[in-house]
Protein backbone atom coordinates (compact mmCIF):
# COMPACT_ATOMS: atom_id res chain seq x y z
CA UNK A 1 0.00 0.00 0.00
CA UNK A 2 1.10 3.32 -1.06
CA UNK A 3 -0.25 6.63 1.10
CA UNK A 4 0.07 9.70 0.35
CA UNK A 5 -0.16 12.46 3.47
CA UNK A 6 -1.32 15.91 1.84
CA UNK A 7 0.97 18.90 4.13
CA UNK A 8 -0.41 22.30 4.69
CA UNK A 9 2.15 25.02 5.84
CA UNK A 10 0.64 26.93 8.58
CA UNK A 11 2.12 29.43 11.01
CA UNK A 12 2.98 28.54 14.24
CA UNK A 13 -0.32 28.18 16.30
CA UNK A 14 0.79 31.03 18.60
CA UNK A 15 1.26 33.36 15.93
CA UNK A 16 -0.18 36.37 16.69
CA UNK A 17 -2.03 37.38 13.45
CA UNK A 18 -1.62 40.71 11.65
CA UNK A 19 -2.76 42.15 8.16
CA UNK A 20 -0.54 44.50 5.65
CA UNK A 21 -2.07 46.82 2.93
CA UNK A 22 -5.75 47.95 4.45
CA UNK A 23 -6.23 44.52 5.64
CA UNK A 24 -6.01 42.91 2.44
CA UNK A 25 -3.44 40.33 3.06
CA UNK A 26 -1.99 38.38 5.92
CA UNK A 27 1.49 39.49 7.17
CA UNK A 28 3.92 37.02 7.19
CA UNK A 29 6.65 39.00 8.43
CA UNK A 30 8.69 37.10 11.23
CA UNK A 31 6.06 34.14 10.69
CA UNK A 32 7.42 30.66 12.23
CA UNK A 33 5.85 28.42 9.56
CA UNK A 34 4.95 24.55 10.73
CA UNK A 35 3.28 21.44 9.70
CA UNK A 36 -0.80 21.99 9.61
CA UNK A 37 -1.36 20.40 13.27
CA UNK A 38 -3.66 17.70 11.79
CA UNK A 39 -1.87 16.95 9.04
CA UNK A 40 1.25 15.98 11.68
CA UNK A 41 -0.86 13.36 12.92
CA UNK A 42 -2.11 12.11 9.84
CA UNK A 43 1.67 11.97 9.16
CA UNK A 44 1.92 9.95 12.56
CA UNK A 45 -0.46 7.71 12.02
CA UNK A 46 0.96 7.32 8.38
CA UNK A 47 4.51 6.02 10.26
CA UNK A 48 2.94 3.74 12.44
CA UNK A 49 1.33 1.93 9.77
CA UNK A 50 4.28 1.44 7.94
CA UNK A 51 6.71 0.36 11.13
CA UNK A 52 3.55 -2.07 11.55
CA UNK A 53 4.66 -3.50 8.02
CA UNK A 54 1.97 -3.26 5.33
CA UNK A 55 3.24 0.23 3.65
CA UNK A 56 5.14 0.24 0.75
CA UNK A 57 6.17 4.46 0.62
CA UNK A 58 4.49 7.28 2.09
CA UNK A 59 5.09 10.40 0.08
CA UNK A 60 3.94 13.96 1.63
CA UNK A 61 2.91 16.76 -0.93
CA UNK A 62 1.82 20.25 -1.08
CA UNK A 63 1.06 23.50 -3.13
CA UNK A 64 3.66 26.07 -1.86
CA UNK A 65 6.44 28.70 -3.20
CA UNK A 66 9.65 27.96 -1.96
CA UNK A 67 9.34 28.98 1.40
CA UNK A 68 7.04 25.78 2.22
CA UNK A 69 10.47 23.32 1.32
CA UNK A 70 11.49 23.73 5.12
CA UNK A 71 8.10 22.31 6.32
CA UNK A 72 8.24 19.30 3.69
CA UNK A 73 11.75 19.02 5.08
CA UNK A 74 10.63 18.45 8.13
CA UNK A 75 7.95 15.93 7.03
CA UNK A 76 11.18 13.95 5.54
CA UNK A 77 12.90 14.37 8.81
CA UNK A 78 10.08 12.63 10.29
CA UNK A 79 10.29 9.48 8.45
CA UNK A 80 8.00 10.30 5.06
CA UNK A 81 10.09 8.67 1.80
CA UNK A 82 9.83 11.54 -0.60
CA UNK A 83 8.30 14.98 -1.10
CA UNK A 84 6.36 16.43 -3.88
CA UNK A 85 5.92 20.14 -3.88
CA UNK A 86 3.76 22.05 -6.68
CA UNK A 87 4.97 25.26 -7.14
CA UNK A 88 2.66 27.71 -7.08
CA UNK A 89 1.06 30.02 -4.49
CA UNK A 90 -2.14 28.31 -2.97
CA UNK A 91 -5.13 30.66 -4.18
CA UNK A 92 -8.29 28.68 -2.70
CA UNK A 93 -9.21 25.02 -1.34
CA UNK A 94 -10.39 24.47 -5.09
CA UNK A 95 -7.06 25.33 -6.92
CA UNK A 96 -5.10 23.20 -4.61
CA UNK A 97 -6.96 20.04 -4.71
CA UNK A 98 -6.83 20.64 -8.22
CA UNK A 99 -3.24 20.67 -8.41
CA UNK A 100 -2.79 17.34 -5.96
CA UNK A 101 -5.15 15.31 -8.19
CA UNK A 102 -2.36 15.21 -10.44
CA UNK A 103 0.11 13.71 -8.17
CA UNK A 104 -1.97 11.77 -5.93
CA UNK A 105 -3.84 8.98 -8.64
CA UNK A 106 -1.35 6.81 -7.92
CA UNK A 107 -1.42 6.37 -4.23
CA UNK A 108 -4.25 4.12 -2.00
CA UNK A 109 -4.33 5.56 0.85
CA UNK A 110 -4.80 9.61 0.85
CA UNK A 111 -4.08 11.22 4.55
CA UNK A 112 -5.50 14.97 4.92
CA UNK A 113 -5.65 16.85 8.04
CA UNK A 114 -9.57 17.90 8.93
CA UNK A 115 -8.90 21.25 8.36
CA UNK A 116 -5.61 24.16 7.87
CA UNK A 117 -5.61 26.32 11.04
CA UNK A 118 -4.89 29.36 8.65
CA UNK A 119 -7.75 29.42 6.63
CA UNK A 120 -9.92 26.61 8.38
CA UNK A 121 -11.65 25.66 5.20
CA UNK A 122 -11.95 21.87 5.64
CA UNK A 123 -12.46 21.39 2.09
CA UNK A 124 -9.24 20.05 0.32
CA UNK A 125 -9.91 16.32 1.37
CA UNK A 126 -13.22 16.13 0.43
CA UNK A 127 -12.46 18.01 -3.48
CA UNK A 128 -9.37 15.77 -4.11
CA UNK A 129 -11.50 13.00 -3.37
CA UNK A 130 -14.16 14.13 -5.78
CA UNK A 131 -12.28 15.22 -8.53
CA UNK A 132 -10.60 11.66 -8.55
CA UNK A 133 -13.81 10.09 -8.20
CA UNK A 134 -12.76 7.59 -5.25
CA UNK A 135 -14.32 7.68 -1.95
CA UNK A 136 -13.98 9.47 1.26
CA UNK A 137 -13.98 9.46 4.83
CA UNK A 138 -14.37 12.41 7.20
CA UNK A 139 -13.73 12.99 11.13
CA UNK A 140 -11.39 9.94 11.09
CA UNK A 141 -9.90 8.92 14.30
CA UNK A 142 -8.47 5.76 13.55
CA UNK A 143 -6.60 4.18 10.97
CA UNK A 144 -5.80 0.40 10.52
CA UNK A 145 -4.62 -2.40 7.88
CA UNK A 146 -5.83 -5.67 8.23
CA UNK A 147 -4.87 -8.20 5.53
CA UNK A 148 -4.04 -5.55 2.77
CA UNK A 149 -7.67 -4.09 3.98
CA UNK A 150 -8.23 -0.86 5.34
CA UNK A 151 -10.22 -0.57 8.81
CA UNK A 152 -11.92 3.22 9.72
CA UNK A 153 -12.58 4.32 12.57
CA UNK A 154 -14.79 7.14 11.98
CA UNK A 155 -16.75 9.88 14.76
CA UNK A 156 -20.65 10.36 14.21
CA UNK A 157 -22.99 11.91 16.37
CA UNK A 158 -23.11 10.72 19.85
CA UNK A 159 -20.50 8.29 19.01
CA UNK A 160 -18.02 6.58 16.44
CA UNK A 161 -18.26 4.42 13.91
CA UNK A 162 -15.83 1.37 12.06
CA UNK A 163 -15.96 0.78 8.33
CA UNK A 164 -14.21 -0.97 5.80
CA UNK A 165 -13.81 0.94 2.52
CA UNK A 166 -11.96 0.12 -0.54
CA UNK A 167 -9.29 1.75 -1.68
CA UNK A 168 -8.20 4.15 -3.35
CA UNK A 169 -9.79 6.19 -0.16
CA UNK A 170 -9.26 9.80 1.10
CA UNK A 171 -9.43 10.07 4.65
CA UNK A 172 -9.92 13.27 6.55
CA UNK A 173 -8.29 12.58 10.00
CA UNK A 174 -8.35 14.28 13.41
CA UNK A 175 -7.80 14.39 16.93
CA UNK A 176 -7.33 10.61 17.99
CA UNK A 177 -5.45 9.39 14.84
CA UNK A 178 -2.52 9.74 16.70
CA UNK A 179 -1.66 10.48 20.52
CA UNK A 180 1.68 12.46 19.50
CA UNK A 181 3.46 14.21 16.71
CA UNK A 182 6.87 12.84 15.76
CA UNK A 183 9.66 15.15 16.52
CA UNK A 184 12.29 14.75 13.77
CA UNK A 185 15.56 12.97 15.61
CA UNK A 186 19.55 14.10 14.43
CA UNK A 187 19.52 10.67 12.29
CA UNK A 188 16.52 11.96 10.45
CA UNK A 189 17.63 15.25 9.90
CA UNK A 190 20.37 14.44 8.29
CA UNK A 191 18.77 11.77 5.99
CA UNK A 192 16.34 13.87 5.10
CA UNK A 193 18.73 15.93 3.19
CA UNK A 194 19.22 12.92 0.89
CA UNK A 195 15.61 12.12 -0.04
CA UNK A 196 14.14 13.80 -2.97
CA UNK A 197 12.09 16.62 -2.63
CA UNK A 198 10.32 16.76 -6.04
CA UNK A 199 9.55 19.75 -7.42
CA UNK A 200 6.27 19.77 -9.94
CA UNK A 201 5.06 22.80 -12.39
CA UNK A 202 0.50 23.83 -11.37
CA UNK A 203 -1.73 22.98 -13.66
CA UNK A 204 -4.08 25.34 -15.22
CA UNK A 205 -7.52 26.10 -12.37
CA UNK A 206 -8.92 28.21 -11.73
CA UNK A 207 -9.99 29.71 -8.15
CA UNK A 208 -13.38 30.09 -7.33
CA UNK A 209 -13.36 32.17 -4.09
CA UNK A 210 -11.48 35.13 -3.25
CA UNK A 211 -10.19 36.94 0.28
CA UNK A 212 -11.23 40.44 0.33
CA UNK A 213 -10.31 41.87 3.29
CA UNK A 214 -9.82 41.04 6.66
CA UNK A 215 -10.57 42.16 10.20
CA UNK A 216 -9.38 41.22 13.80
CA UNK A 217 -12.22 40.37 16.15
CA UNK A 218 -13.37 43.62 18.21
CA UNK A 219 -11.59 43.55 21.81
CA UNK A 220 -13.57 41.69 25.28
CA UNK A 221 -15.17 43.78 27.68
CA UNK A 222 -13.42 42.87 30.61
CA UNK A 223 -14.12 40.07 32.46
CA UNK A 224 -16.76 40.57 35.41
CA UNK A 225 -15.27 38.88 38.44
CA UNK A 226 -17.51 37.16 41.65
CA UNK A 227 -15.56 35.70 44.58
CA UNK A 228 -14.90 32.14 45.28
CA UNK A 229 -16.64 32.24 48.23
CA UNK A 230 -20.23 33.63 46.99
CA UNK A 231 -19.91 31.84 43.98
CA UNK A 232 -23.60 31.01 43.74
CA UNK A 233 -23.93 34.94 42.84
CA UNK A 234 -22.44 33.16 39.29
CA UNK A 235 -25.41 31.16 38.45
CA UNK A 236 -27.88 34.92 39.72
CA UNK A 237 -25.65 36.95 36.85
CA UNK A 238 -26.13 33.88 34.23
CA UNK A 239 -29.69 33.39 34.90
CA UNK A 240 -30.45 37.11 35.38
CA UNK A 241 -27.78 39.14 33.23
CA UNK A 242 -26.58 36.91 30.05
CA UNK A 243 -29.85 35.28 30.53
CA UNK A 244 -28.40 31.62 29.48
CA UNK A 245 -29.49 29.64 32.46
CA UNK B 1 -34.51 28.93 -8.53
CA UNK B 2 -33.94 28.20 -4.98
CA UNK B 3 -32.00 27.95 -1.65
CA UNK B 4 -30.98 24.05 -0.97
CA UNK B 5 -30.43 22.99 2.69
CA UNK B 6 -29.05 20.04 4.04
CA UNK B 7 -30.95 19.12 6.93
CA UNK B 8 -29.66 16.62 9.76
CA UNK B 9 -31.76 14.54 12.11
CA UNK B 10 -31.60 12.72 15.06
CA UNK B 11 -33.43 9.71 15.75
CA UNK B 12 -36.01 11.17 12.88
CA UNK B 13 -36.14 14.42 14.68
CA UNK B 14 -34.88 17.83 12.89
CA UNK B 15 -31.94 19.08 15.50
CA UNK B 16 -31.85 23.04 16.34
CA UNK B 17 -28.93 23.31 14.16
CA UNK B 18 -31.36 22.66 11.17
CA UNK B 19 -33.95 25.06 12.43
CA UNK B 20 -31.26 27.91 12.49
CA UNK B 21 -29.93 26.94 8.98
CA UNK B 22 -33.98 27.23 7.25
CA UNK B 23 -34.32 30.36 8.97
CA UNK B 24 -30.49 31.38 7.41
CA UNK B 25 -31.92 30.11 4.37
CA UNK B 26 -34.89 32.02 4.24
CA UNK B 27 -33.31 35.13 5.44
CA UNK B 28 -31.06 34.43 2.20
CA UNK B 29 -33.81 33.20 -0.39
CA UNK B 30 -35.54 36.18 0.62
CA UNK B 31 -32.86 39.18 0.08
CA UNK B 32 -32.44 36.50 -3.39
CA UNK B 33 -35.93 36.76 -3.97
CA UNK B 34 -36.10 33.18 -4.35
CA UNK B 35 -37.96 30.47 -2.48
CA UNK B 36 -36.24 27.39 0.21
CA UNK B 37 -36.16 23.35 -0.66
CA UNK B 38 -34.85 21.39 2.36
CA UNK B 39 -33.49 18.16 1.13
CA UNK B 40 -34.28 15.26 3.92
CA UNK B 41 -32.08 12.50 3.72
CA UNK B 42 -33.31 9.70 6.33
CA UNK B 43 -36.21 8.63 7.92
CA UNK B 44 -38.47 11.32 9.14
CA UNK B 45 -42.34 11.43 9.65
CA UNK B 46 -44.28 13.77 7.65
CA UNK B 47 -45.71 15.44 10.54
CA UNK B 48 -41.85 16.20 11.39
CA UNK B 49 -40.91 17.20 7.76
CA UNK B 50 -43.71 19.74 7.99
CA UNK B 51 -42.22 21.42 10.51
CA UNK B 52 -39.99 22.98 8.35
CA UNK B 53 -42.12 25.42 7.04
CA UNK B 54 -42.74 27.34 10.40
CA UNK B 55 -38.79 28.72 9.77
CA UNK B 56 -39.72 29.09 6.02
CA UNK B 57 -39.02 26.08 3.87
CA UNK B 58 -41.39 26.07 0.94
CA UNK B 59 -40.75 23.03 0.19
CA UNK B 60 -38.99 19.57 1.44
CA UNK B 61 -37.15 16.88 -0.65
CA UNK B 62 -37.67 13.49 0.38
CA UNK B 63 -35.30 10.61 0.61
CA UNK B 64 -36.11 7.43 2.02
CA UNK B 65 -33.38 4.91 1.24
CA UNK B 66 -31.83 2.36 3.75
CA UNK B 67 -28.62 3.03 1.47
CA UNK B 68 -27.60 6.36 2.87
CA UNK B 69 -27.51 5.10 6.30
CA UNK B 70 -23.57 4.05 6.29
CA UNK B 71 -23.34 7.80 5.80
CA UNK B 72 -21.35 7.22 2.51
CA UNK B 73 -19.68 10.63 1.16
CA UNK B 74 -19.52 9.73 -2.95
CA UNK B 75 -23.07 8.93 -2.58
CA UNK B 76 -24.14 11.23 -0.16
CA UNK B 77 -22.68 14.29 -2.28
CA UNK B 78 -24.55 12.50 -5.35
CA UNK B 79 -27.87 12.77 -4.10
CA UNK B 80 -27.26 16.40 -2.83
CA UNK B 81 -26.30 17.73 -6.47
CA UNK B 82 -28.82 15.89 -7.96
CA UNK B 83 -31.55 17.40 -6.02
CA UNK B 84 -29.72 21.06 -6.44
CA UNK B 85 -29.55 20.79 -10.24
CA UNK B 86 -33.19 19.56 -9.89
CA UNK B 87 -34.29 22.46 -7.85
CA UNK B 88 -31.98 24.96 -9.83
CA UNK B 89 -30.43 25.60 -6.52
CA UNK B 90 -27.71 28.81 -6.48
CA UNK B 91 -26.58 28.42 -2.85
CA UNK B 92 -26.54 25.38 -1.08
CA UNK B 93 -25.87 25.22 2.94
CA UNK B 94 -24.78 22.99 4.85
CA UNK B 95 -23.94 22.66 8.87
CA UNK B 96 -20.41 23.04 9.54
CA UNK B 97 -20.00 19.98 11.24
CA UNK B 98 -18.67 16.73 10.65
CA UNK B 99 -21.29 15.88 7.95
CA UNK B 100 -21.20 18.94 5.98
CA UNK B 101 -17.70 19.26 6.31
CA UNK B 102 -17.59 15.75 4.46
CA UNK B 103 -20.30 16.52 2.00
CA UNK B 104 -19.72 20.27 0.97
CA UNK B 105 -16.31 20.01 -0.63
CA UNK B 106 -17.50 16.92 -2.83
CA UNK B 107 -20.87 18.74 -3.81
CA UNK B 108 -18.80 22.31 -4.59
CA UNK B 109 -16.98 19.93 -7.29
CA UNK B 110 -19.93 18.26 -8.72
CA UNK B 111 -21.35 21.78 -9.01
CA UNK B 112 -18.81 24.00 -10.09
CA UNK B 113 -19.48 26.23 -7.12
CA UNK B 114 -17.28 28.02 -4.93
CA UNK B 115 -16.97 26.90 -1.26
CA UNK B 116 -16.69 28.82 1.81
CA UNK B 117 -16.81 27.28 5.10
CA UNK B 118 -17.86 28.39 8.49
CA UNK B 119 -19.81 31.43 7.61
CA UNK B 120 -20.68 33.32 10.70
CA UNK B 121 -23.77 35.43 9.61
CA UNK B 122 -25.82 36.49 6.50
CA UNK B 123 -23.79 37.64 3.59
CA UNK B 124 -22.40 40.93 3.63
CA UNK B 125 -23.94 41.21 -0.14
CA UNK B 126 -25.71 38.64 -2.59
CA UNK B 127 -24.76 40.15 -5.73
CA UNK B 128 -21.38 39.77 -5.63
CA UNK B 129 -22.09 36.96 -3.25
CA UNK B 130 -19.18 38.12 0.06
CA UNK B 131 -19.81 36.14 3.07
CA UNK B 132 -17.67 36.40 6.13
CA UNK B 133 -16.25 33.69 7.75
CA UNK B 134 -13.52 32.67 10.76
CA UNK B 135 -10.14 32.04 10.01
CA UNK B 136 -6.50 31.48 12.14
CA UNK B 137 -9.14 29.47 14.36
CA UNK B 138 -11.20 32.27 15.68
CA UNK B 139 -7.78 34.98 15.68
CA UNK B 140 -9.51 37.32 12.51
CA UNK B 141 -12.32 37.49 10.38
CA UNK B 142 -12.28 37.43 6.23
CA UNK B 143 -14.94 38.67 3.97
CA UNK B 144 -14.77 36.16 1.22
CA UNK B 145 -16.23 36.51 -2.39
CA UNK B 146 -17.59 33.56 -4.00
CA UNK B 147 -16.95 33.69 -8.15
CA UNK B 148 -19.37 31.11 -9.36
CA UNK B 149 -22.84 31.24 -10.84
CA UNK B 150 -23.52 27.89 -7.94
CA UNK B 151 -22.58 28.99 -4.43
CA UNK B 152 -21.70 26.35 -1.64
CA UNK B 153 -21.54 27.59 1.92
CA UNK B 154 -21.19 25.55 5.22
CA UNK B 155 -22.71 27.76 8.34
CA UNK B 156 -21.41 27.75 11.61
CA UNK B 157 -23.54 26.98 14.50
CA UNK B 158 -25.38 29.61 16.69
CA UNK B 159 -24.14 32.41 13.96
CA UNK B 160 -28.29 33.04 13.04
CA UNK B 161 -31.11 33.09 15.62
CA UNK B 162 -33.95 30.26 14.79
CA UNK B 163 -36.88 32.36 13.24
CA UNK B 164 -40.17 31.46 13.55
CA UNK B 165 -42.02 32.44 9.66
CA UNK B 166 -44.38 30.01 9.12
CA UNK B 167 -44.26 29.20 4.99
CA UNK B 168 -46.81 27.15 3.01
CA UNK B 169 -44.60 24.07 2.58
CA UNK B 170 -45.03 21.17 -0.11
CA UNK B 171 -43.17 17.60 0.97
CA UNK B 172 -42.30 15.94 -2.18
CA UNK B 173 -40.96 12.21 -2.13
CA UNK B 174 -37.16 12.54 -4.20
CA UNK B 175 -35.43 9.37 -5.42
CA UNK B 176 -32.06 10.44 -6.35
CA UNK B 177 -31.31 7.42 -8.44
CA UNK B 178 -28.03 6.51 -7.35
CA UNK B 179 -26.64 3.32 -8.45
CA UNK B 180 -25.05 0.37 -5.84
CA UNK B 181 -21.67 1.05 -6.95
CA UNK B 182 -21.70 4.18 -5.67
CA UNK B 183 -21.90 3.04 -2.38
CA UNK B 184 -18.62 1.60 -1.22
CA UNK B 185 -18.99 2.36 2.70
CA UNK B 186 -19.66 -0.71 4.88
CA UNK B 187 -20.40 -0.14 8.61
CA UNK B 188 -19.08 -3.02 10.74
CA UNK B 189 -19.55 -1.55 13.93
CA UNK B 190 -21.49 1.18 15.02
CA UNK B 191 -21.11 2.22 19.61
CA UNK B 192 -23.77 5.00 20.35
CA UNK B 193 -23.14 6.69 23.43
CA UNK B 194 -26.81 6.91 24.89
CA UNK B 195 -28.18 9.65 27.73
CA UNK B 196 -25.61 11.93 26.57
CA UNK B 197 -25.73 15.41 25.45
CA UNK B 198 -24.14 15.76 22.20
CA UNK B 199 -21.18 17.97 22.86
CA UNK B 200 -21.21 19.67 19.42
CA UNK B 201 -24.46 20.39 19.62
CA UNK B 202 -24.73 21.36 23.21
CA UNK B 203 -25.77 24.77 24.47
CA UNK B 204 -24.20 24.95 27.68
CA UNK B 205 -21.06 23.22 27.70
CA UNK B 206 -19.08 22.29 31.32
CA UNK B 207 -15.34 21.80 30.40
CA UNK B 208 -12.29 20.40 32.77
CA UNK B 209 -8.65 21.30 32.94
CA UNK B 210 -5.61 20.08 34.54
CA UNK B 211 -6.20 21.98 37.50
CA UNK B 212 -9.11 19.22 38.13
CA UNK B 213 -5.67 17.29 39.45
CA UNK B 214 -6.87 13.74 37.97
CA UNK B 215 -9.95 11.71 36.28
CA UNK B 216 -11.31 10.54 39.84
CA UNK B 217 -12.41 14.07 40.03
CA UNK B 218 -14.76 14.94 37.88
CA UNK B 219 -17.62 13.76 40.07
CA UNK B 220 -19.04 17.23 40.72
CA UNK B 221 -18.32 18.41 36.96
CA UNK B 222 -20.76 15.87 35.90
CA UNK B 223 -23.39 16.60 38.78
CA UNK B 224 -23.09 20.09 37.31
CA UNK B 225 -23.21 19.39 34.21
CA UNK B 226 -26.38 16.89 34.55
CA UNK B 227 -28.48 19.42 36.26
CA UNK B 228 -27.27 21.91 33.30
CA UNK B 229 -28.09 19.47 30.60
CA UNK B 230 -24.44 20.50 29.55
CA UNK B 231 -22.28 19.12 27.63
CA UNK B 232 -18.68 17.58 28.87
CA UNK B 233 -15.95 18.44 27.72
CA UNK B 234 -12.31 18.99 28.43
CA UNK B 235 -9.07 20.77 27.57
CA UNK B 236 -6.31 18.88 25.52
CA UNK B 237 -3.98 17.75 28.54
CA UNK B 238 -6.74 15.96 29.98
CA UNK B 239 -7.25 13.91 27.10
CA UNK B 240 -3.96 13.33 26.55
CA UNK B 241 -3.35 12.18 29.88
CA UNK B 242 -6.56 9.75 29.10
CA UNK B 243 -8.23 11.21 32.00
CA UNK B 244 -11.29 11.51 29.78
CA UNK B 245 -11.78 10.59 26.22
CA UNK B 246 -10.54 12.55 23.17
CA UNK B 247 -13.81 13.17 22.01
CA UNK B 248 -14.53 15.69 24.87
CA UNK B 249 -11.28 17.28 24.03
CA UNK B 250 -12.03 21.07 22.78
CA UNK B 251 -9.16 23.32 21.77
CA UNK B 252 -7.69 23.76 17.96
CA UNK B 253 -6.84 20.33 17.47
CA UNK B 254 -10.02 18.82 19.06
CA UNK B 255 -13.93 19.75 18.81
CA UNK B 256 -14.51 23.41 17.99
CA UNK B 257 -18.10 24.21 19.48
CA UNK B 258 -20.05 27.50 19.85
CA UNK B 259 -22.64 27.04 22.69
CA UNK B 260 -24.30 29.77 24.78
CA UNK B 261 -22.74 29.07 28.09
CA UNK B 262 -18.96 27.45 28.15
CA UNK B 263 -17.71 26.98 31.34
CA UNK B 264 -14.21 26.43 32.49
CA UNK B 265 -12.83 24.60 35.28
CA UNK B 266 -9.24 24.50 36.30
CA UNK B 267 -8.36 25.31 32.35
CA UNK B 268 -5.60 28.27 32.21
CA UNK B 269 -6.62 28.72 28.43
CA UNK B 270 -3.89 28.04 25.99
CA UNK B 271 -4.12 29.95 22.40
CA UNK B 272 -4.93 26.43 21.31
CA UNK B 273 -7.88 26.12 23.31
CA UNK B 274 -9.36 29.74 23.08
CA UNK B 275 -9.00 28.73 19.78
CA UNK B 276 -11.53 25.82 19.87
CA UNK B 277 -14.08 27.81 22.15
CA UNK B 278 -14.24 31.54 21.27
CA UNK B 279 -17.39 31.28 19.16
CA UNK B 280 -19.70 30.55 22.72
CA UNK B 281 -21.82 33.43 23.63
CA UNK B 282 -20.59 33.85 27.05
CA UNK B 283 -17.61 32.32 28.90
CA UNK B 284 -17.17 31.69 32.15
CA UNK B 285 -13.60 30.65 33.76
CA UNK B 286 -12.75 29.58 36.80
CA UNK B 287 -9.18 29.30 38.31
CA UNK B 288 -6.76 29.30 40.95
CA UNK B 289 -4.45 31.52 39.00
CA UNK B 290 -5.54 35.47 38.39
CA UNK B 291 -3.18 35.63 35.50
CA UNK B 292 -4.81 32.93 33.67
CA UNK B 293 -5.30 33.46 30.14
CA UNK B 294 -8.38 32.16 30.30
CA UNK B 295 -9.65 35.88 31.99
CA UNK B 296 -9.19 37.53 28.85
CA UNK B 297 -11.51 35.70 26.96
CA UNK B 298 -14.30 34.95 29.83
CA UNK B 299 -17.12 37.27 30.52
CA UNK B 300 -17.24 36.07 33.54
CA UNK B 301 -14.75 34.44 35.86
CA UNK B 302 -13.98 32.99 39.53
CA UNK B 303 -10.11 33.04 40.72
CA UNK B 304 -10.23 30.51 43.55
CA UNK B 305 -10.52 26.96 43.72
CA UNK B 306 -12.74 24.95 41.65
CA UNK B 307 -13.28 22.21 43.95
CA UNK B 308 -14.91 24.80 46.50
CA UNK B 309 -16.63 26.55 43.79
CA UNK B 310 -18.41 23.62 41.87
CA UNK B 311 -20.17 22.63 45.00
CA UNK B 312 -21.77 25.97 45.74
CA UNK B 313 -22.55 26.07 42.05
CA UNK B 314 -25.08 22.91 42.52
CA UNK B 315 -26.49 24.33 44.96
CA UNK B 316 -27.51 27.15 43.03
CA UNK B 317 -28.33 25.56 40.22
CA UNK B 318 -30.52 23.24 42.36
CA UNK B 319 -32.20 26.52 43.88
CA UNK B 320 -33.00 27.91 40.40
CA UNK B 321 -34.46 24.87 39.26
CA UNK B 322 -36.97 24.54 42.23
CA UNK B 323 -37.82 28.40 42.57
CA UNK B 324 -38.89 28.08 38.16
Amino acid sequence: MKILVLISNVPDTTTKIRFTGDNKAFDTTGVQWIINPWDELALTRAMELKEAGGVEKISVANVGTKITEPTLRKALAVGADDAIRIDAEPLDAYFVAKQLAEVAKDYDLIMAGIEASDYNGASVGGMLAEILGINSVSAVSGVDIENGELKIHRDIDGGSQVLSVPTPLVVIVQKGIAIDPRIPAMRGIMMARKKPLKVVEPVEAEPRIEFLSYELPAPKAACKMVDEDNAKELIRLLHEEAKVL
Amino acid sequence: MSVLVYTENWAGKFKKLTHEIVSFAAAIAKEMGSSVTALSIGHVADDELKTLGQYGANKVLNVQDDRFESLDNKALADAVAKAAEKEGAKVIIFAHNNEGKAIAPRVAVKLNAGLVSGVTGLPVSVDPFVVRKKVFTGKAFANVQINTDVKVITFAQNSYEVVENPTEVTIEVFDPQIGDDEFSTKVLDTHKITGKVLLTDAEIVVSGGRGMKGPENWGGLEELGELLGAGMACSRPVSDEGWRSHEEHVGQTGKIIAPNLYMAFGISGAIQHLGGISSSKYIVAVNKDPEAPIFEAADYGIVGDAFKVIPQLIEAVKELKANK
